[in-house]
């Protein structure tokens, strides 16, 4: 590539400690802005704990020690200057099992407004068109239009996934995290979020943990394995799967453990 | 074979035996149901003035010339205390179990629930005397009031009792809301507080009203303590330093010298079955609630 790239999300030398438990060890990466990424890796290889240091939801459980260094739009994300807040508007997470509010579909869109803005800088008209807006872009729009008032939580799970993406839109996320997204969804819904990552790439840089490698192959441009809380291999995904570089990755892509 | 028949047969007999516990609960609430309203029945049913019964204040049940049998000022010594004891006890309670479950760290948290626990342990006639001996020269001196058993003294004591079950129960309906729901918030940029307000408390409003309202239970149901703390005068109150009577307390105070199947003690009676309705309709219109809030 002759252009300089552009990376959303850049770590160096990330160590990670759960008590005396070192889930990461000396991770660094660059992660390309405007793509989708996969972290792929058997259970237990620290790819969801990177996922979450992303935007520090991981501290939630007192006991986590890091060093190192994280970098978001050129930021380091544990100087003591930055705002978790405003990390969290940029960096969206989406988890493994579908979690809409127990709230309304409207509600449950304009969430992120309601907690970031002024009550006396909302407007109704600004929030109608946020909900319109997002889930158009989610593909949702036509289903949900008429029920937008109705519980989040009685709708399909393809549906809720769709939805906990489309909340994440309106708060304009540099980087959207996905936590296995489609584990707890059947065939069809699966190819639907995948479509919909697919049609996002460009806007948003994306990073999806995943357990299924065909997934892996068939959305992201760039692949990166983890082992026991190394990053043992990172490049483009075709490059992983077809010439993987290191002998690990070869064997957990054959299938011989993971 | 012989011991397979045994197998079976014992496992009958255990299915029928835990179907009569499942039961029993509801074969209590009728038999009580049953022997409240036997003895006042002969009274409701044939000389009994309804109105004069809950619309009149004078209650002079041994009175030689004129007996009066009217309980509107017991239900508004009930109601004054309930609402003052709930008042305190519901910010109180609530704000606690968010603490205890939102906040603090887990050694802290244990401390606070064997705590709270031991505050539910106090016998309600211990809390009595300490109205009667603590709070009552306490509010004498601070309000200068000319007594210091009195709404404010039975309502402090009934909160009191009150908030270990609020914050258990609330606690609990706290715990239930899914991790997911949190971590959803979080991840959007909500603040802690922002969480409770706009994902816990909306998450767990069902079981947290289910905790007022057992706390509300709680109080109108409440007789050792309210008996020995609120000043035992048969009045409408009309500040918070008037002293009332509930009728809780009345039943207990006059029960053991009314002579069996009188008028007077039959009339305890239907006090008794007046109560067994409140509590009943609080019961339902919180069943109510909750399923209203759940079909939404």
């Amino acid at each position: 590539m002759s252009t300089p790239r552009a990376y959303s999300v850049e770590t160096r030398d990330l160590n990670l400690w759960y008590g005396d438990f070192q889930a990461l060890k000396n991770v660094s990466v660059q992660i390309a802005q405007g793509r989708i990424t996969s972290l792929i890796g058997p259970s237990g290889c620290g790819k969801t704990t990177l996922l979450r240091c992303f935007n520090r939801v991981n501290e939630r459980y007192g006991n986590v020690k890091t060093t190192g260094e994280i970098k978001i739009l050129a930021k380091n994300i544990y100087d003591p200057d930055v705002s978790l807040i405003e990390l969290r508007k940029s960096v969206g997470m989406v988890f493994q099992r579908p979690n809409p509010l127990p709230i309304s579909v409207y509600e449950n869109i304009v969430f992120g407004q309601r907690i970031h803005q002024e009550r006396r800088a909302i407007k109704k008209s600004d929030l109608d068109q946020i909900v319109e807006q997002s889930l158009r872009e989610v593909f949702l729009w036509d289903d949900l239009k008429d029920k937008l008032h109705e519980r989040a939580v009685s709708l399909q799970l393809e549906q809720q996934q769709k939805l906990c993406i489309a909340r994440l839109l309106p708060l304009k996320p540099e980087v959207i995290l996905m936590d296995e997204p489609c584990s707890a969804l059947d065939a069809k819904a699966t190819r639907a979020i995948e479509e919909l990552m697919i049609s996002l790439t460009g806007r948003y840089t994306m990073l999806i943990v995943t357990h299924n490698m065909a997934q892996a192959r068939r959305i992201s441009e760039e692949c990166i394995f983890m082992l026991l809380g190394e990053l043992m291999e990172h490049s483009p995904t075709r490059e992983l799967f077809i010439t993987p570089r290191h002998p690990k990755t070869a064997e957990y892509i054959e299938g011989r453990y993971g | 074979m012989g011991q397979r028949r045994w197998h079976n047969l014992s496992e009958t007999l255990i299915e029928w035996v835990i179907r009569l516990c499942g039961i029993s609960a509801i074969i209590c609430v009728f038999g009580i149901f049953f022997f409240v309203f036997r003895e006042g029945a002969d009274l409701l049913f044939h000389r009994f003035d309804i109105v004069q019964f809950l619309f009149s204040q004078e209650w002079y049940p041994t009175s030689q010339s004129h007996i009066r049998y009217g309980v509107l000022a017991l239900i508004a010594g009930t109601a004054s205390v309930t609402v003052l004891a709930m008042l305190m006890a519901v910010p109180f309670g609530l704000g606690a179990a968010i603490f205890v479950s939102e906040f603090c760290g887990p050694k802290m948290k244990e401390a606070l629930k064997i705590t709270i626990e031991l505050l539910a342990a106090i016998p309600s006639v211990v809390w009595g005397f300490i109205g009667l001996t603590v709070m009552n020269p306490l509010i004498i001196t601070v309000f200068h009031a000319p007594i210091g058993l009195n709404v404010l003294n039975g309502g402090i004591i009934l909160a009191l009792m009150s908030v270990p079950i609020i914050v258990s129960i609330a606690e609990d309906a706290l715990k239930a809301v899914p991790d997911s729901y949190r971590e959803a918030g979080l991840a959007l940029g909500a603040t802690r507080w922002q969480l409770i307000y706009r994902v816990l408390l909306p998450a767990a409003k069902n079981g947290l009203l289910a905790a007022v309202l057992l706390g509300v239970g709680r109080a109108v149901g409440e007789t050792m303590a309210v008996l020995m703390a609120t000043g035992h005068a048969v009045k409408i109150p009309t500040s918070l330093l008037d002293s009332v009577r509930t009728l809780t307390a009345t039943i207990a105070a006059e029960l053991g010298e009314a002579p069996m199947h009188s008028d007077h003690y039959q009339v305890l009676f239907i006090i008794g079955i007046l109560l067994f309705s409140l509590t009943f309709a609080v019961n339902l219109i919180a069943d109510l609630i909750v399923k209203g809030i759940r079909n939404k």
